[in-house]
C-alpha cells in the first residue's frame, strides 16, 4: 500500500475560457477505492478524461505507477493497465456480448497486426473475453447482440469490456447511471469483489453506494477539490455539507 | 513578369477566385449546417451558364436573363431539397455522396438532351463590352472587373446577412452545432431549405455570370466541383470567412500556377490543399470534426 | 466460442451459393461467346476492385472517394515496365504494381487518415484528383488519350512458358483464380484479431482507441492493403484491356465503385461482386436502350440510395425486417466465429 497508484500535480483543463478543472493535486492510493463526487458541472467527468488520456491537460502532471503519463493519449494509457467505463454506455452494439469483451482482451496481445491465424485461435484471448464477461455477470447473454439487452445489463457490460483489458486501475465514469435498486445493487457487489485486486477511482451521484464502498472521497465543486478524506469525514464536514445545499437528494 | 502583367494575373486569380467563393459558400454552408455532402453543387454551376446562355437568346438582355435565371435556380433548389436532400439528413455520409453523384449523372444527361454537347458562349452585354486600359500597353475587360465587383458585393451581402440578421444567427449557430438549433426549437425543416437553395442559386449566379468569359459546355460542372471541394476543405466546413480566403488562395494559386508551370498547374491546387492540410487538418478556419 | 446459427457471414447455404457462382463463372467460357467473356471478365476484374473497396467502407468505416487513383495507377506502371519489344516477366511486374500501389496507398492514406469524416472523404477524393491531373496532364504517357500496353506480362520460369496471358481464356481462369483467392484472402483477414480491430473500429471507434488500439495505425493498414488490393485489379485490368488511361483514375471511376459496393451489400465483401456484376450488366443493357443510359443510371443509383440502403445481398433482411431496425445487418461476431468446414 507504499506508493499510490496514481497521483495529479496541479491538474488543470480550460475549454476556451472556461476552466473545467482547477490545479488538482490528488494521490489515489494503490488498491482503494477513492471515490469524486461533488454537484453536477463540478469537473469529475472532465477529471477522469483527463486521467484516461481522452482529453490532454492544459496545465499540471499526471503519474500512474510513479511513471509520468501526461499528454500520453488514450490507447497507451489504457495498454499500461488503466481501464475505463463510461456514464453514457459506450459499447459495440451490433457485437455480441461476448464480442464486445473479446476486443478488450484482444487489446493485451502485444500487437493485432496479425493477419493470418483466425482470432478466436488465440486461446489465452477468448479465456479472458469469457472472464472478463462471466465477473461482469452477463456469460448467459455471450451471443446476443449488445443493443438487444437490457439498460442494466448493458452497464454490466460496459464494465466488463474494461475488465477484459485486465486492468490494475479501473476509472469508473457513473457506474450505477439510471439503474434501479436490485441492479445498483448487483454492480455494488461487483465494485466489491473488483475492489480486491484492483484499483477503482469512481464518480458516482449515488452516495449511498459510495458511502458504502468508499475508503476516501473526494468531492468537487466548480473544478476545485474541497475537500478529500474517509467517509467518516466527508458525511461530517460543513463544507460539504453547504456545496450540496440545493442538490437535494443526488441519487 | 513585368508589372501590368503580373496586375493583369492578380486581376484574373481575383476574379476567379470570387467566383469560386460563390459556388464554395454555398457548398460549406450545405456541409456545416445541414450536415449534407452535395456532389450535385457543381451541377448548379453548370446549369447557371446554360440558362445564362437560353434566357439570353430568348430574353434578349443578359441582366433581365441573369435575374431569371436566379429566381429559376431557387425554385430547383427548393425542389431538390424537398424531393431528394431532405431523405438524407439522418443518413452516412456515404449513401449522400452516393446519391448526390447519381444527381450529376441525371443533370449531365439531361443537359446533354436539352442543350447537346455543343460548346456555347455567351456575349458580354453591350454595356459592359469595353476594355480599361492597363500600364502603356495592356487592357483588362471591363467586364471582369464587373464580375469581380459583383460577387464583391455579394460577399459583403452575405457577411451582413450572417452577422446582422436573425437569418444569419439560424445560420451561424446551425454552422456550429446543428443540434443546438434544433433544441432552440428553430424551424429546421425551413431553414434547411432556404440554405439549400440560396446555395443553389449562388452556385448557378456564378456560373451565369462567369459565362460570358468562359465557355458553357458539357462537364463543365465536375471541375468547378472538385476545386470548391479543395476550397472548402482549406477553408475549414462551414465557415464562410474561411471559404472567401480559400477561394481567393486557389484563384491566385491556379491562375499563377497555370502561368508560371502550365504543366503542373493543376498539380499546383491540390499541393496546396495538402500543405494546408498538414497544418490544419481541419482547415484554416474549420472547427475539427 | 460456441455458433451462432443465423446471420453468419459465411454460413454453409451461403458458401454453397457462393460456390455455385463459382463454378458457374468457371463453366461459363463453354456455354457464352467471346463478347461476354470479356465482359465478365470486366465484372470479376471489377469485383476485386470493389471488394477492396469494401474492406475500407463496410469493414473499417473510411469511405474513401478516391480508390480508383490506385486502379489506374498500376495500369500506368505497367505501361512503365513493360519494354517496347519483348516483354516483362510478370514476377518482376506484378511486384512492381502491388509495391508502388501500396506505397502511393500508404502517402494519400498517412495524410487523409489524420482527418475524419467529410474531410476525409474529400481529401481521398482531392488526392486521387490529384493523380489523375498527373497523368492527364504529362505528355509521357498519352495525356488525356493514355496509351496502349505494349505487350502482356509473360508467365514463365526460365524459358519455360507457364501461362499465356494473352490467351483469352488462359487469362480468364486467371483473374477467376485471382477474384476468389482476393475473396479468400479478405475472409482470413477480417478473421484474424486485425479484421476483429478494424471491425471494432467502424463499431466505436472512440472505444476501440480507449481500449488500447492506435487507431491510426490500423485505419493505415486497411487503407494501404485496400489500395494494393485495388493495384491488383487495375493490373489485370491493364493485361486485359491492353490499354491504359488517366479515366481510370478519375473520380467517376471511384463513385462507380463506391455504387458496386452499396449495391451488392456493403460489409458483406461477396456483395462487392454482386455489385459489379450488376452494374456492368446494367450498363449493357441500359447503353443497348439508349445514349441516354447515365440518365437511367442515375436515377437508379438514386433509388437504390433511398430505398435499398442494404443493397441486394442485404435485401432478404430488408424484407424480413431485422430485430434493432436501421443497424447494419453485418454481426461482426459471425466473422470470428465463421463456419469451420
Amino acid at each position: 500500500m507504499a506508493e499510490p497508484v496514481l497521483v495529479t500535480e496541479a491538474l488543470t483543463k480550460e475549454f476556451g475560457g472556461l476552466v473545467a478543472v482547477d490545479q488538482v493535486s490528488l494521490d489515489f492510493a494503490t488498491g482503494a477505492v477513492h471515490a469524486v463526487i461533488g454537484p453536477n458541472g463540478a469537473g469529475k467527468t472532465t477529471l477522469i478524461n483527463l486521467l484516461s488520456g481522452e482529453l490532454r491537460p492544459s496545465s499540471g502532471r499526471i503519474h500512474f505507477q510513479g511513471r509520468e503519463i501526461t499528454g500520453a493519449p488514450s490507447n497507451r494509457i489504457a495498454r499500461l493497465g488503466v481501464g475505463r467505463s463510461y456514464q453514457k454506455t459506450n459499447i459495440f452494439p451490433e457485437f455480441s456480448c461476448l464480442q464486445n469483451c473479446w476486443i478488450g482482451a484482444q487489446a493485451r496481445l502485444p500487437t493485432s497486426m496479425r493477419f493470418f491465424r483466425a482470432a478466436r485461435r488465440y486461446r489465452a484471448v477468448a479465456e479472458r473475453a469469457e472472464r472478463a464477461l462471466a465477473q461482469c455477470e452477463l456469460a448467459h447473454r455471450k451471443d446476443v447482440p449488445a443493443a438487444e439487452i437490457s439498460y442494466g445489463e448493458q452497464r454490466q457490460l460496459e464494465i466488463g469490456m474494461m475488465l477484459a483489458t485486465e486492468p490494475t486501475l479501473l476509472l469508473l465514469d457513473e457506474p450505477l447511471a439510471g439503474m434501479g435498486s436490485d441492479e445498483s445493487a448487483r454492480v455494488i457487489d461487483l465494485l466489491r469483489r473488483l475492489a480486491k485486486d484492483h484499483s477503482l477511482i469512481l464518480i458516482e451521484h449515488d452516495l449511498d453506494a459510495v458511502f458504502a464502498i468508499a475508503d476516501t472521497i473526494t468531492v468537487m465543486v466548480n473544478g476545485e477539490v474541497l475537500e478529500t478524506g474517509p467517509p467518516s469525514q466527508i458525511r461530517t464536514s460543513a463544507a460539504v455539507r453547504e456545496s450540496y445545499i440545493g442538490e437535494g437528494d443526488t441519487s | 513578369m513585368d508589372l501590368t502583367a503580373f496586375l493583369i494575373q492578380v486581376l484574373n486569380g481575383v476574379q476567379y477566385g470570387f467566383l469560386l467563393f460563390l459556388v464554395a459558400s454555398g457548398l460549406t454552408l450545405i456541409f456545416g449546417i445541414m450536415g449534407i455532402i452535395n456532389l450535385a453543387h457543381g451541377a448548379f454551376f453548370m446549369i447557371g451558364a446554360y440558362l445564362a446562355y437560353s434566357l439570353t437568346a430568348l430574353v434578349g438582355n443578359f441582366f433581365v436573363a441573369v435575374l431569371l435565371g436566379v429566381f429559376v435556380m431557387v425554385a430547383v433548389g427548393y425542389l431538390i431539397e424537398r424531393f431528394a436532400i431532405s431523405f438524407l439528413y439522418r443518413r452516412d455520409h456515404l449513401y449522400q455522396v452516393l446519391l448526390t453523384y447519381g444527381l450529376i449523372l441525371v443533370f449531365n444527361e439531361l443537359q446533354k438532351i436539352i442543350w447537346g454537347t455543343d460548346f456555347h458562349s455567351v456575349p458580354v452585354p453591350a454595356l459592359l463590352a469595353g476594355s480599361v486600359p492597363l500600364g502603356s500597353t495592356q487592357s483588362y475587360p471591363i467586364y471582369r472587373f464587373f464580375i469581380s465587383l459583383v460577387c464583391l458585393a455579394i460577399a459583403a451581402g452575405m457577411y451582413l446577412v450572417i452577422a446582422r440578421t436573425r437569418l444569419g444567427m439560424m445560420i451561424r449557430a446551425g454552422a456550429w452545432d446543428r443540434e443546438v438549433v434544433q433544441t432552440l426549437g428553430i424551424n429546421i425543416g425551413r431553414l434547411f431549405a432556404i440554405v439549400f437553395s440560396l446555395g443553389a442559386a449562388l452556385a448557378a449566379f456564378a456560373g451565369m455570370i462567369g459565362a460570358p468569359v468562359s465557355s458553357v459546355y458539357p462537364g463543365m460542372g465536375d471541375q468547378v466541383l472538385i476545386i470548391s471541394f479543395v476550397v472548402v476543405v482549406i477553408g475549414g466546413i462551414g465557415s464562410v470567412k474561411g471559404a472567401f480566403i480559400g477561394a481567393m488562395l486557389i484563384g491566385l494559386g491556379d491562375t499563377f500556377g497555370k502561368v508560371l508551370v502550365p504543366n503542373l498547374a493543376s498539380f499546383v491546387v491540390y499541393a496546396l490543399m495538402a500543405a494546408v492540410l498538414l497544418w490544419r487538418p481541419q482547415g484554416l478556419f474549420g472547427r475539427g470534426t | 466460442m460456441s455458433a451462432r446459427s443465423e446471420s453468419r457471414l459465411v454460413s454453409r447455404p451461403l458458401v454453397g451459393l457462393l460456390g455455385l457462382a463459382v463454378v458457374g463463372f468457371a463453366i461459363f467460357p463453354w456455354l457464352g461467346g467471346q463478347y461476354y467473356v470479356d465482359l465478365l471478365m470486366r465484372v470479376m476484374i471489377l469485383g476485386i476492385f470493389a471488394m477492396s473497396l469494401d474492406l475500407l467502407i463496410g469493414y473499417t468505416g473510411l469511405i474513401s472517394f478516391g480508390h480508383a487513383a490506385f486502379f489506374g495507377l498500376t495500369g500506368y506502371v505497367l505501361v512503365m515496365v513493360t519494354p517496347e519489344t519483348g516483354s516483362i516477366s510478370v514476377w518482376l511486374a506484378l511486384p512492381a504494381c502491388l509495391i508502388a500501389a501500396a506505397l502511393v496507398a500508404a502517402v494519400i492514406g498517412w495524410m487523409s487518415i489524420r482527418t475524419s469524416g467529410i474531410y476525409f472523404i474529400m481529401l481521398t477524393l482531392a488526392l486521387a484528383q490529384m493523380l489523375y491531373y498527373f497523368f492527364n496532364d504529362s505528355t509521357k504517357y498519352g495525356g488525356s488519350d493514355g496509351t496502349f500496353i505494349a505487350s502482356r506480362p509473360s508467365v514463365s520460369i526460365g524459358s519455360l512458358r507457364l501461362l499465356d496471358l494473352g490467351d483469352r481464356l488462359t487469362l480468364y481462369y486467371v483473374v477467376l483464380a485471382s477474384m476468389v483467392g482476393t475473396f479468400l484472402l479478405l475472409m482470413v483477414l477480417l478473421r484474424a484479431p486485425f479484421g476483429q480491430v478494424i471491425q471494432a473500429i467502424r463499431a466505436n471507434e472512440a472505444r476501440t482507441r480507449a481500449l488500447g488500439f492506435a487507431v491510426q495505425h490500423y485505419k493505415l493498414a486497411s487503407f494501404v492493403i485496400a489500395g494494393a488490393l485495388a493495384g491488383f485489379a487495375g493490373f489485370l485490368e491493364a493485361t486485359h484491356t491492353g490499354i491504359i488511361s488517366p479515366a481510370h483514375l478519375s473520380w467517376h471511376e471511384s463513385g462507380l465503385v463506391m455504387i458496386m459496393v452499396i449495391l451488392g451489400g456493403m460489409g458483406t465483401i461477396y456483395g462487392a461482386v454482386l455489385g459489379a456484376f450488376i452494374l456492368v450488366f446494367l450498363q449493357e443493357f441500359l447503353q443497348d436502350m439508349t445514349e441516354h443510359w447515365q440518365l437511367a443510371l442515375g436515377l437508379i443509383i438514386i433509388a437504390v440510395v433511398l430505398l435499398l440502403p442494404k443493397g441486394v445481398a442485404g435485401l432478404p433482411k430488408q424484407l424480413a425486417g431485422t430485430v434493432g431496425g436501421r443497424r447494419q445487418s453485418r454481426d461482426a461476431a459471425s466473422v470470428v466465429e465463421a463456419n469451420d468446414g
